[in-house]
């Protein structure tokens, strides 16, 4: 039976696994049977003192009971309330498990609908930007206009004026030829450039998303690569269902690209053995192996699916910030969109190259957990000393067991969603009240 | 008629085109064809109405337009500005950096005529 995301559900599924009744439990957590009943129905939410005084009377782990598997869902219902407007009757946002348990199908259509919502306001604000500032465009339209203007302007000369001499005839003549071929030509390169960017950007989904989706599909783990003679990138794409569009393949063919290099660099098996001997440490592998660490968190972000673990989450982005990778870990929140928070180890490394960086983190909110994340930003320069440096900044997401601790880092998954109200960084305001 | 126009203008067979129409109409036609230099073409041909393009190379026409108006000798010259987008934008930044008139491309020689009699006060 899959696992719940619901702490209620949790919770009664704990009590009777242990054979507790309601009565037991409840009186043990000094709360009603009636109350502890509306609790494991989802009917109530419950405060964290009381969470950690029936995860006592249950012999689990707060966090265990807390997280929820389904987050993502709950992410995206929270997305949907921010973008409520004031004129709308404002969502009971206090209310999202109880709304999830009661009606699962009216809240996972809730959560599709905000996700296509987002997918297509981001479609129309690239295009309307496109138009705006894109430079090819630009200047395609305006090739167009100045050679219309020279043929019309030229054309309405030889039909109207009536003792034209003969010398300026053919000039004109030549000139209108030269113009038609380059309005033609013009206009074609218009046509084909709108049609190839068309396809990438009216789709159902970007790209990257794409690239995702293909990726999940394989557990991010590219078997066919991990052979001793892998075979080439294209092969791994080849015919994948997901990746409909160029841009994803070229994506994909990237990623396929780099991951070939990545497992010759630190084949499947001396790694595993190193992780069971080391345990996984970042540092520690990529010193044993000789390689540096964005190479070991992408490597421990790819292993295959084993029974049990937790697989390793894994976000990358590039120097301006912006997210390039995504393997998310339940608990973890990874934005679709827009920027993440900036008290990320990930964005905190961006800013000290080459300085790796460790953390337990805390993630706000309902479904939220705690984790060691890791963090090294790669500087780059492909152009050598004359071209600008890239920079390639990674975090790699373990989960860390126990209670909340005073030293962990406070984070969010992006402001407007997240409840810190009084957080430092904050970028934007949340839609969510204070905090219980 | 013995009236001067300045065209300036970077797209070499428009130039042929409108300075045909001018002339024939009876007007002395000078043309300069980027923007680095274009007031220095203004100060020099000394005309009776200014043709201007907005994309120039070296200079924009808007910029030309606002060194113009700032300049005591060339404020009062009438300017026709000529622009290959159409947007209300532009309309509106040509009025505001002193434009007298304002014509998309493609435009009719007829306007352009018209206009050009009606800045420099011919009947």
């Amino acid at each position: 039976m899959p696992r719940s995301a619901l702490t209620g559900t949790r919770i009664r599924e704990r009590r009777m696994a242990l054979g507790l009744k309601q009565a037991d439990l409840a009186r043990t957590a000094g709360i009603s049977p009636a109350y502890l009943n509306l609790i494991e129905h989802n009917r109530r939410n419950v405060s964290e003192a009381l969470l950690a005084r029936l995860a006592g009377a249950l012999a689990a782990d707060p966090a265990a009971l807390a997280e929820g598997a389904e987050s993502a869902l709950f992410e995206g219902l929270r997305e949907a309330a921010a973008g409520a407007t004031a004129a709308e009757t404002p969502p009971e946002s206090d209310r999202i498990e109880e709304f999830v348990g009661r009606f699962p199908g009216w809240a996972a259509l809730l959560g599709a609908r905000q996700a296509r919502l987002a997918q297509l306001e981001r479609t129309v604000e690239t295009l309307s930007d496109r138009m705006a500032h894109d430079p090819h465009l630009s200047d395609s339209l305006h090739e167009v206009l100045s050679a219309a203007a020279s043929v019309r302007s030229t054309a309405a000369i030889l039909a109207e004026t009536e003792d034209i001499d003969p010398a300026w005839r053919a000039r004109f003549h030549a000139n209108i030829h030269a113009d038609s071929e380059r309005l033609a030509e013009a206009a074609e390169a218009l046509v084909a450039y709108l049609d190839a960017s068309a396809e990438g950007e009216t789709g159902l989904s970007s790209p990257q998303e794409e690239l995702e989706a293909w990726l999940a599909a394989k557990g991010f783990h590219l078997a066919a690569l991990e052979r001793a003679n892998p075979p080439d990138p294209d092969t791994v794409i080849a015919g994948a269902p997901e990746l409909a569009t160029t841009a994803a393949r070229k994506l994909a063919l990237a990623h396929a690209a780099r991951y070939r290099a990545d497992a010759l660099a630190l084949p499947l098996e001396p790694f595993r053995a190193a992780l069971a001997e080391h345990g996984p440490d970042p540092a520690r592998l990529a010193q044993v192996f000789g390689v540096g660490l964005p190479v070991v968190f992408r490597r421990l972000a790819a292993l295959p699916a084993d029974a049990g673990g937790r697989p390793a989450g894994l976000v990358a982005c590039d120097g301006a910030g912006a997210i390039t990778f995504r393997r998310p870990t339940p608990g973890f929140a990874l934005p679709r969109f827009g920027a993440a928070c900036p008290l990320w180890p990930l964005y905190q490394a961006l800013s000290r190259p080459m300085a790796p960086l460790r953390a337990v983190v805390e993630i706000a909110g309902r479904g939220g957990g705690r984790f060691l994340a890791y963090a090294f930003c790669q500087p780059s320069h492909p152009q050598g000393f004359d071209g600008p440096q890239v920079l390639d900044a990674w975090m790699l997401i373990l989960p860390e067991p126990g209670p909340a601790q005073p030293g962990d880092l406070a984070v969010g998954s992006s402001c407007r969603v997240c409840p810190r109200e009084a957080c430092a960084a904050r970028r934007e305001p949340s839609f969510l009240a204070a905090p219980d | 008629m013995g009236k001067r126009v300045l065209l300036i203008e970077d797209e070499p067979n428009i130039i042929e085109a409108i300075g045909f129409i001018l002339a024939r109409d009876g007007w002395q036609v000078a043309t300069h064809s980027e923007g680095t230099e274009a007031i220095e073409a203004i100060r020099r041909e000394t005309p009776d109405v200014v043709i201007l393009d907005v994309m120039l190379p070296g200079r924009s026409g808007f910029d030309i337009l606002s060194e113009m108006r700032a300049d005591s000798g060339l404020a009062h010259l009438p300017v026709l500005m000529l622009t290959a987008k159409g947007q209300v934008k532009e309309r509106e930044a040509a009025e505001r950096a002193g434009a007298d008139r304002f014509m998309t491309k493609p435009f009719s020689n007829a306007e352009v005529l018209a206009s050009v009699r009606e800045l420099g006060g011919v009947a």
